[in-house]
């Protein structure tokens, strides 16, 4: 990640402009930037809010030094305007598995997206929707990526201080294994045979799944180099079906490369 | 009672409920008791108030990938092995501040906030794991450079020892020459027999803490029943292995196809070096406020498994499971001892019992051994 190699001083009328733009979300990851309280409260200290509807009526126009972005891009409208907030952005930091995956509505993407419409709408004729749901690095180039569903308010707030600072970003690429060893957590898999997806996905939530007995859904996406094939293979051999298998890798994250090909493959398996 | 102290190196009987007498004393003398009890589905290590909180009637059923608690047909307080945590939880926490820096009137200034080490009493130490503490020690604390925290920590560390009756399913301590009998090193060590616990008296400390517990010398046939029990412990190991020449065994098949099968299966995921009561690496991160003003730097449990661990300058040396699977093996079982001078294996079996998918190192060095 690309950093400014000097601090920048806050105290001087030259704040580095902020803004948070919202795609097809829940805005869940916005209110995380909410949820940090005093540290917010340093961060509005620290950077000119300059667009963050959530928080504020105040809009500034760009160009604005950093963009945070949530939410998948799933109407044709989105594409236009996520280029011009390309244009806008020094920096683009993708959050969330809306922004990084494709989020929970990417399930569309293995089906006709028309027969939801049909279903779903009383008036399927007034939507207007792409076809797919896709991560924002699918039409611009991004910056950095901030995973999760929602995203850990800590890893923002270490990204934000980052760039501000000038220091490298620590957001962890291994396995969220690493983080429920850390805490103590007894694995749910081998001590109750709870499907869990922690060994092939990132950390960064601090493993809060298996601390209250559930399996990790893989929210934070593939960690680096992840072994689909064997951890699927696992659970098949401690009596998951095919099915659920496949629903377990098509989650919040399942249109990421990684955890695609692998609800794919075990797809395949069934038929 | 015949004396008021035991003398070092006796052998004493005390009914099983005087433990409590013994944990009372370790309070009074102002420690922090740690010791097994029972979490969500695990016997896990953490702070105890005394013998109620012990796992008694418990037991756990282990094999690679599953570790299943079960109702004992009887009420021994030690009933079962290690789980998934380790004493290095306590000696090595996953997560420590090394130190602060603050800005103060435009200066840095270096914070020392060495918080005072608490004085545990480790209540259940096993002998896998008391040789654990001791190669932890050796890395620690042998050498030029020694880790301050750990020192103080495991200084005043009071160790009351179990002696292992019923191994595990993925025990192979005896192989290691680590257990089922604690070795050198604790202040007290319980042997658990039907109805009462034999107490070898390892310290002075150890003897001072017994100054309040009712106990007798323990008889000729008690302590025949408890060798007995040590002697059956050896023969029910889970499992095996052949530690003959392993060193040269690993060094000479560094390109073996084991190490490819292994990669398939092996998901990087770290949790064999998490729950390893040897493992040490770690990662020292720096954390800043927002403003730049406030740093801390923060030390937190690391694995050979993560690929940033890799990392130098120039790329990465590990780049494939199959180098991170064979660093991680010919470190524990060879390099270890060109290292520290001692195997890094004590033979525990956490690493077997809670890989997710259940690969055995001890499958993975006879698969290398019987092709050569
Ligand atoms: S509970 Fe899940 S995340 Fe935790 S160690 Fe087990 S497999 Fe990994
Ligand atoms: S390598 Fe495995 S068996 Fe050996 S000490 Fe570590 S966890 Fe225990
Ligand atoms: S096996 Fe890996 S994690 Fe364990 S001490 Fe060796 S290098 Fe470190
Ligand atoms: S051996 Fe098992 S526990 Fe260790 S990294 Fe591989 S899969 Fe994970």
């Amino acid at each position: 990640m690309k950093a400014p190699k000097r601090k920048i001083k806050p105290e001087k009328r030259t704040k580095p402009k902020l803004a948070v733009i919202k795609f097809t979300s829940c805005d869940g990851c916005q209110l995380s930037l909410l949820d940090a309280e005093d540290a917010l409260l340093d961060v509005a200290d620290a950077v000119e809010i300059a667009y963050f509807v959530e928080a504020r009526d105040r809009r500034l126009p760009g160009p604005y030094d950093v963009t945070l972005v949530e939410g998948s891009i799933s109407m044709p409208e989105h594409i236009e305007q996520i280029q011009e907030i390309r244009e806008q952005s020094k920096f683009l930091i993708a959050i969330g598995a809306c922004a990084t995956a494709g989020g929970i509505q990417a399930l569309r993407n293995w089906r006709n997206v028309d027969d939801f419409v049909r279903m779903v709408y009383a008036h399927p004729e007034y939507i207007d929707t792409l076809e797919t749901s896709t991560p924002i690095s699918e039409y611009v180039q991004v910056d950095f990526e901030l995973r999760g569903c929602p995203i850990n308010k800590h890893q923002l707030l270490d990204v934000v201080t980052s760039l501000l600072i000038g220091k490298q970003p620590r957001t962890p690429t291994y396995s969220v294994c690493m983080e429920c060893k850390r805490r103590g957590t007894p694995c749910v898999m081998v001590s109750k045979g709870v499907p869990c997806l922690g060994p092939v996905t990132q950390a960064g939530c601090n493993a809060i799944c298996p601390s209250v007995n559930r399996g990790c859904f893989g929210c934070y996406g593939p960690m680096e180099a992840p072994n689909t094939e064997s951890l699927g293979q696992h659970l098949l051999d401690i009596g998951a079906a095919p099915g659920e298998v496949v629903r377990l890798f098509r989650n919040f994250s399942g249109y990421a490369e990684d955890f695609r090909l692998a609800s794919d493959a075990f797809e395949e398996m069934m038929a | 009672m015949p004396e008021l102290t035991p003398t070092i190196g006796a052998f004493v009987s005390i009914e099983k409920g005087r433990l409590q007498n013994v944990m009372d004393a370790l309070k009074a003398a102002g420690y922090t008791l740690v010791g097994p009890t029972l979490d969500e589905g695990a016997i896990v290590y953490d702070e105890i108030e005394g013998v109620a909180d012990l796992p008694r009637g418990w037991t756990d059923r282990q094999e690679p990938a599953s570790y299943r608690l079960q109702r004992r047909e009887d009420d021994a307080y030690f009933g079962y092995v290690v789980g998934p945590h380790s004493w290095k939880k306590f000696l090595l926490p996953p997560r420590r501040t090394l130190m602060r820096v603050v800005k103060k009137e435009g200066a840095f200034v270096v914070v020392d906030e060495e918080e005072p080490a608490p004085r545990y009493a480790f209540i259940g130490v096993r002998g896998c794991e008391m040789q654990a503490i001791h190669i932890q020690d050796r890395v620690f604390l042998g050498g030029p450079y020694q880790d301050p925290g750990y020192r103080a920590r495991r200084q005043q560390a009071f160790v009351l020892a179990v002696n292992c009756t019923e191994p595990g399913g993925t025990c192979f301590c005896a192989s290691m020459g680590t257990g089922p009998e604690v070795g050198l090193g604790y202040d007290l060590a319980l042997t658990e027999l039907d109805d009462i616990f034999i107490v070898e008296i390892g310290s002075e400390l150890g003897a001072t803490m017994m100054r309040e517990t009712d106990w007798r010398p323990a008889g000729a046939f008690e302590l025949q029943q408890a060798r007995d029990a040590l002697a059956e412990a050896r023969r029910n190991m889970g499992r095996q292995l052949d530690t003959t020449d392993l060193p040269n065994l690993l060094y000479k098949n560094l390109e073996h196809a084991r190490w490819d099968q292994v990669a398939d299966r092996c998901l990087s995921c770290g949790n064999c070096t998490m729950v390893c009561p040897t493992c040490f690496c770690q990662d020292v991160l720096d954390v800043s406020d927002l403003k730049g003003e406030t740093f801390e730097r923060v030390w937190v449990w690391d694995s050979c498994f993560s690929i940033d661990y890799s990392h130098v300058h120039g790329g990465n040396i590990r780049p494939h499971t199959r180098a991170r699977y064979r660093q991680w093996l010919t470190h524990k079982f060879a390099s270890w001892i060109d290292q520290f001078g001692v195997i890094g294996c004590v033979g525990c079996g956490r690493c077997i019992t809670w890989c997710p998918v259940g690969i055995d190192v001890t499958e993975e060095i006879d698969a290398i051994r019987g092709e050569v």
